[in-house]
């Protein structure tokens, strides 16, 4: 009789669960951690208990390279901060040192930007969705969803000369005034963009391993979300109809009539439906601005401190020669002072602080990055939840590493 | 907007708020660091300034003032009031060594933030539970936002290789060529105020960075009294 109890103990060893939880590395190079990060997780079986969120790999000095060069050489590096979306960046960084300067770009210059402005952000959508479902082993709304972002990036070529990091922006203005068939351009892609989202829709929202990975997994609270700094479509999604196009109208937002949508629960489906509505949203901008965009007039100031004279004048006549020199080698010169400018990039609140000392370069640029904040709200969405959830909720929140790790 | 948060805040705090400014619409109000979260914790808490929303810490490095005797650092604050739809920014100058109380128990979102401003300035908040570098790694000597961190320092953790035997050398080493920078703020900072760019030079006015231009004056006109003196002394000889 005694035996059994015997092989019953051994047994009971042999089966003993360690009750540390395991430690796991999940990247900085892991092929669904999509821009380079690490994360350090504790688990406990397949429970995430703990998670150290280490962003950091693609930090290129952003903010150290800015003070070497002009304000306008600022531009290539601002392209590359969120790179999905380069235009947000260029315009949010025009506006910053134009806040600096006093100035305000003309009327179609304005509604210019906002046009660019949107397709950048409906491409950021797209490659937010897009990717989240593919992750998830999705890979047609993808691929369509790709296709049409890369018929956008057609017509950003056709306008900037570049496909993804344009360097369009001009502090004044842009670089060049709208082509001639811009306006006809855009109108001819709108459908084809409504027809893309209502098929990605159909593949997906009535998919059952897609709805069971994306609802209630992911949940940030309404309160969390704003004591962590969360902004855009992950701040939304919680229920908090904060949008800086509508709360702190910038260029012309405020002529038009759109709407912010919010979700409820904070989760990824929440986060997912948030930014296909806000692609019909941008459309609805971009069909009125469209309307309201004056044919014709100057896009930029004529003011040759800042902006650099036309190159058939630079060539004939002496004043222009000398502004041209003057800007290009000196530098544009912004008065000494401080401000931060605000404005809603692909990912929420994209904040320039500028601080400038007088002369031709900038003395700092801080960019409040959204990604850096919703990236820090990541930490609370994962614990409790199952290790095969980052993946949707890590793709949800869109983070970009050229803008968060700058 | 905003400027019935600075109202109010002096109304509070009275001499505790050393500086109010407007520039541009920025609202922006200067304390002493010993102020810092106590004013931060009443603009979250104050029912007509119910700043929730946590919008950014940065800082930025003043080396030349705290030459002059002032503090080196400036820390700012941003916040935003959901409900009220306003802003403030707070700031407060630090000098170097000092250690600033943390905001992290009024606002979570604080916690980043200063692990960046940290790592990249070397400014050490008290109180914060988590204090590491963030961007750079822990290997990494030296806070590289600061000015007299130079752009072109490289601390590889992994050494480079030696690439004499291929073909992908750059054209000319690091010290060769143009400088990197507008502004060599080694040399600044050191007194000898050699800006770089030798190749635009002084009489452009290039060289100096700040917009009082005094230094540049006292130079030229130092090369113009040596210039006049050279004339003297030629017909002599």
């Amino acid at each position: 009789m005694e035996a059994p109890d015997e092989i019953f103990e051994d047994e009971d060893e042999a089966l003993e669960i360690p009750a540390d939880p395991m430690r796991l590395n999940m990247g900085p190079s892991h092929p669904a951690m999509h821009g380079t990060i690490r994360m350090v997780l504790d688990l406990d079986g397949e429970t995430v208990m703990n998670v150290d969120v280490q962003p950091g790999y693609l930090h290129r000095g952003f903010e150290k390279s800015c003070e070497r060069g002009t304000w306008a050489q600022v531009f290539p590096y601002a392209d590359r901060l969120n790179y999905v979306s380069p235009m947000l960046n260029n315009v949010g960084f025009s506006l910053a040192v134009e806040k600096l300067l006093g100035i305000e770009v003309p009327d179609r210059g304005q509604y210019y930007r906002v046009i660019l402005g949107e397709l950048a952000r409906i491409c950021d959508h797209f490659t937010s969705n897009g990717a989240g479902a593919m992750e998830l082993g999705a890979f047609t709304p993808f691929l369509w969803l790709l296709k049409v972002r890369d018929w956008v990036w057609d017509i950003l070529e056709r306008e900037t000369g570049a496909r993804m990091t344009h360097s369009f922006g001009r502090i004044g203005g842009m670089a060049f005034p709208p082509t001639d068939g811009f306006a006809d351009d855009v109108r001819a892609i709108i459908p084809e963009i409504h027809k893309v989202v209502g098929e990605a829709e159909g593949l997906l929202l009535k998919n059952r391993i897609f709805l069971d990975r994306m609802q209630g997994v992911g949940i940030l609270s309404k309160e969390r979300a704003v004591a962590l700094g969360c902004s855009g479509p992950v701040l939304r999604s919680t229920g908090v109809a904060y949008d800086v196009r509508k709360d702190h109208p910038y260029m012309v937002y405020d002529r038009f009539d759109f709407e912010v949508p919010v979700g409820e629960d904070g989760d990824n489906w929440d986060r997912f439906m948030v930014r296909m509505e806000e692609i019909r949203q941008s459309i609805r901008i971009i069909e009125q601005a469209l309307d309201q965009m004056p044919t014709d007039g100057p896009v930029s100031v004529t003011d040759s401190r800042i902006m650099l004279p036309e190159k058939r004048e630079v060539y004939t006549t002496i004043e222009a020669t000398i502004a041209h020199f003057k800007l290009v080698m000196e530098g544009l010169k912004c008065p000494k002072g401080a401000v931060y400018s605000f404005t809603e990039g692909g990912n929420g609140e994209l904040g320039f602080y500028i601080v400038s000392d007088g002369s031709g370069t900038p003395y700092r640029v801080r960019v409040r990055p959204p990604c850096w904040y919703n990236l820090q709200a990541v930490r609370e969405m994962l614990i409790g939840d199952m290790i095969a959830d980052i993946i949707p909720t890590f793709g949800s929140i869109n983070m970009i590493g050229g803008e968060c790790d700058r | 907007m905003s400027k019935k948060v600075t109202k109010l805040l002096q109304k509070e705090f009275g001499d505790k708020i050393l500086l109010a400014t407007d520039f541009r619409g920025d609202a922006e109000v200067t304390v002493a660091p010993k102020h810092w979260v106590e004013v931060a914790t009443f603009l979250r808490d104050h029912e007509k300034s119910a700043m929730d929303h946590f919008t950014d810490v940065t800082a930025v490095d003043y080396p030349e003032r705290e030459m002059e005797g002032g503090a080196r650092f400036d820390v700012l604050l941003l916040c935003r009031s959901m409900q009220h739809n306003h802003r403030m920014r707070l700031r407060t100058e630090l000098a170097d060594g000092k250690k600033l109380a943390s905001l992290t128990p009024v606002w979570s979102g604080a916690n980043w933030a200063e692990r960046e401003v940290y790592d990249m300035f070397g400014i050490e908040f008290e109180g914060h539970k988590d204090l590491r570098r963030i961007l750079m790694y822990d290997e990494f000597e030296g806070w590289p936002l600061r000015k007299d961190y130079p752009i072109d320092r490289v601390q590889p953790l992994v050494e480079y290789r030696d690439v004499d035997s291929t073909l992908k050398l750059p054209p000319f080493g690091i010290e060769e060529g143009q400088p990197f920078a507008r502004i060599d703020w080694e040399e600044r900072l050191a007194g000898r105020d050699e800006q770089v760019s030798p190749s635009i030079g002084l009489q452009l006015g290039q060289r100096r960075a700040l917009s009082d231009s005094k230094v540049a004056e006292d130079q030229a006109a130092e090369l113009a009294q040596k210039k006049a003196a050279d004339a003297a002394e030629t017909p002599e000889s």
